[in-house]
Formats: C-alpha cells, sequence, structure tokens
C-alpha cells in the first residue's frame, strides 16, 4: 500500500479478516434492485459486524429515496474478481469470433426483416 | 514496480502506458487497475477530505435542527444532515476501494493529520446561516463536485453522480428558506443579509488556491481527477450566484463585483489569503471545536460498536466474516 502514513494502533487493511478485538465491523458490498424486473446493481458498501446489521445499514446508507425493492449485502471478501492486467488475455478469446453476431452474415434486402 | 502486460497483437508495453492510454481515452480506472502510487495516495487523500468534510458538515447545520422555525423546515434539515452522513459513507467506500481503511481515515482525521473543508469552521450564528449555506456552500459544493462526476476514477465519479443527484435539493432548500426571509419582515432581511455577509468570502474560498499556488492542481488535471481549474470553478460560481443574490434583493458584500462586457465574466475582489491560510493550518474561528466535538461522540457512542459486534459475536458464535 503507498499510502505513506503508519497504520493507526489496533489498525487492520481491510483485505484482512476482521477480529472482535479490534472492533473493526467487516465490510459488505450492497446490491440494490431498482425496480421488479431489473437485476441488482452493485451501488457501494457498508461495515457492519453481521449480515443484519450490514442489511439495515444498506437500506438507510442507500434507499433514502425509495431507491429500490430488494437490497442484497455480499460479505466484501467473498468477491474474486478476474485480474484487469490479464483481462487483454482472458477475454480476447472472443475478438475475433465476429461471426457469433448478427450483422457478421449479408442477407439480401428483399429476403425482408430476418 | 516493472510488471510489464501483454497487450492485444502481443505486443508487450509497461502498465504505465497502459494506465496513461486509459485516462488519454478518458476511459476510467477501477480499483483492480494498476496505477502510479502518486495517483493512489492523490485520490485517497482528496477522496477522505471530501468524505470528512461531509460528516464535520453534519455539525454547523445539526446545530440548527432543534430550533428551526417550523415542522416543515426541521424535517427539510434533518433529511439534510442525514444526506450528509450518506454522502460521507459513499465516499469512505470510495476511499476503501484504494486499499486505506476507513478506520484508519476516521483515526487521521481524529489526529488532526487529516483535513476537511475549511468552510466548516465557521460558526452558524442565525437561521439565516442554514439558508445561505444550502445557497453558496452547497452551490458551491455542487459546482466542484458536478466536475468530479468527470473523474477518471470510477468509484469516485460514481458516487458524486449520485451525491450530485441527492444535493440538488439541498441547494434549493436554502434558497428557498432565503426568499422566505427577504420577502418578510425587514429583520428577517436583515439576519439575511447580515449571513451573506459572513459566508460570502468563505464560500469563494471553498475553490481553494489561485491556480498559480496551487500544488496538487496541474498532477491532478493530468491524471484527470481534476477537470476544471480552482479559479475557473470559482468564476462559474460566481457567475451563477451573482443573479440569485439580486434576485433576493441583497447585496453580495464586494465593491470590485462588476459585469465585464468584454469577458462575459463577473469580476470580483481578491479574497483575503491571509484568513485563508490561517483556517487551513488551523486557526480558524471552530476548527479545534469541530474535532473535539466528532471525538467526544465517536468515543461516547463506542458502546453502540461494542453492542453490535457482542452480539454478531453471540448469534454466530463468532463475528460474521467470509
Amino acid at each position: 500500500m503507498p499510502y505513506e502514513v503508519d497504520p493507526a494502533p489496533g489498525e487492520i487493511p481491510v483485505d484482512h479478516p476482521p477480529s472482535a478485538e479490534t472492533g473493526v465491523s467487516p465490510l459488505w458490498e450492497v446490491f440494490v434492485r431498482q425496480r421488479r424486473g431489473l437485476a441488482h446493481v452493485h451501488v457501494g458498501s457498508v461495515h457492519a459486524p453481521d449480515a443484519e446489521t450490514a442489511l439495515q445499514a444498506a437500506r438507510d446508507v442507500y434507499t433514502r429515496r425509495v431507491e429500490g425493492v430488494s437490497v442484497w449485502v455480499v460479505p466484501s471478501r467473498a468477491i474474486r474478481a478476474s485480474d484487469p492486467d490479464d483481462a487483454t488475455d482472458w477475454f480476447e478469446p472472443f475478438a475475433d469470433k465476429p461471426y457469433r453476431h448478427p450483422t457478421f452474415y449479408d442477407i439480401p434486402k428483399e429476403v425482408g426483416q430476418m | 514496480m516493472t510488471r510489464t502486460i501483454v497487450c492485444y497483437g502481443g505486443e508487450v508495453s509497461p502498465p504505465e502506458g497502459r494506465f496513461q492510454a486509459l485516462i488519454d481515452a478518458d476511459e476510467k480506472i477501477e480499483p483492480k487497475d494498476w496505477m502510479p502510487d502518486g495517483y493512489r495516495s492523490t485520490l485517497i487523500r482528496q477522496i477522505a477530505q471530501h468524505a470528512h468534510s461531509e460528516i464535520i458538515g453534519m455539525q454547523p447545520e445539526g446545530n440548527w435542527i432543534s430550533r428551526a422555525p417550523t415542522l416543515r423546515r426541521k424535517a427539510i434539515l434533518m433529511a439534510k444532515v442525514q444526506d450528509e452522513a450518506g454522502h460521507g459513507l459513499y465516499l469512505y467506500g470510495a476511499a476503501e476501494t484504494l486499499g486505506v481503511s476507513r478506520a484508519q481515515m476516521v483515526q487521521l482525521l481524529h489526529r488532526g493529520q487529516h483535513k476537511y473543508s475549511s468552510i466548516f469552521n465557521y460558526p452558524t450564528l442565525t437561521w439565516a446561516d442554514i439558508g445561505v449555506i444550502g445557497w453558496l456552500v452547497d452551490g458551491a459544493a455542487i459546482t466542484n463536485q458536478l466536475m468530479l462526476t468527470r473523474c477518471s476514477y470510477g468509484p469516485y465519479a460514481r458516487a458524486m453522480v449520485r451525491i450530485c443527484k441527492e444535493e440538488s435539493f439541498h441547494q434549493r432548500q436554502g434558497y428557498e428558506a432565503l426568499i422566505a426571509l427577504c420577502q418578510g419582515s425587514a429583520e428577517q432581511k436583515a439576519m439575511a443579509q447580515d449571513a451573506l455577509n459572513r459566508w460570502w468570502w468563505p464560500s469563494l474560498m471553498m475553490f481553494g488556491p489561485h491556480d498559480s499556488d496551487s500544488t496538487h492542481s496541474e498532477q491532478s488535471m493530468a491524471w484527470k481527477i481534476k477537470r476544471v481549474s480552482n479559479d475557473d470553478l470559482r468564476q462559474r460560481f460566481v457567475d451563477m450566484t451573482v443573479p440569485q443574490g439580486e434576485y433576493l434583493g441583497l447585496t453580495i458584500p464586494d465593491p470590485d463585483l462588476m459585469w465585464n462586457p468584454a469577458r462575459s465574466h463577473y469580476d470580483f475582489g481578491e479574497i483575503d489569503w491571509n484568513e485563508f491560510w490561517a483556517v487551513v493550518k488551523g486557526d480558524g474561528p471552530l476548527n479545534r471545536e469541530r474535532i473535539e466535538h466528532k471525538v467526544s461522540w465517536w468515543e461516547a457512542n463506542a458502546w453502540v460498536r461494542e453492542a453490535a459486534t457482542a452480539h454478531a459475536a453471540r448469534m454466530t458464535g463468532r463475528p460474521e466474516v467470509a
């Protein structure tokens, strides 16, 4: 971590498991479904000692104007993300398969909408 | 850091090249992307300072919740102060994606090693101050934050979009409260004028030093953390605000304020930079009180955090972790 300030006493980096001794509560990622039929979308994060408290905190912090009809909280540590430095290699195999798109094919106008 | 990545087409380039290419293309940088140490530490400093400002900013306005003149004004003011708490939390969350913890940022604020916006070191002496804060302080904040919605760091830009949407009511409720005062009795109008006299110059100071004296500005502009210079933002704010003051029938306390048709902008007087730097360095009217109040309530509320942790431990046998 390039942040030049020394860690405070009892301080733990965010990617370490929290402990009861430090009293620092775990981080949860918050997903809100805006309305029925839409997917839950990531909106931010909250700190809370357990899932129920995290859910309440997420409601209070992220839906003060009825922005949603459903909220998910997920422990931040449970998320495994792809490496952006590998993104080129990781997604590259699909870049040379334009035949998966309908526009790849020339269909005569006379045939009509297809 | 000499790690290299393989780009599309097999060409090898260092991560700095990829980072700069994203910046140049107006793409967003996301938390797991490689970024220069300076970019990371600049963002941590700026976002933490922004978060602290939202939290400390609850104090001057919270001061008037119990004395708001009507139930309607009281409900509005409470909603606004709750928003400030929410905005602080969005911003702490955005900063945490850079690898610093909220606990650390809060501790640095409490120790005086992190700053917050100097504007909150001024007192709210009358009810009119609440109106003027909404109109000018939130107006200045929105001017700055609209620019930041286009910031190159994704989580910060997204938090700004959310905050700007929510803050438009903050400015409007303040201006509406001032309309009520300015259309009221002579005493009420005088109270509004007095508040404007005290808050005008500190509001202009919110945009920071002149571009020529701003140490971080040039690099922040190059990284597209900042998209518009301090002086340009300040000019934008003055141009927007002067007609609003005229509508209220109030006088902006600046004898040099004058429309300049050649520039198509208002000319305005020079900020008292001695006052600016004094407040930044800790000698404003309320610097000590604001932090003392924050720390004392953090300590007084420790039992809430302890109870929540103890409850979680009892329900699961241990604190819930992933």
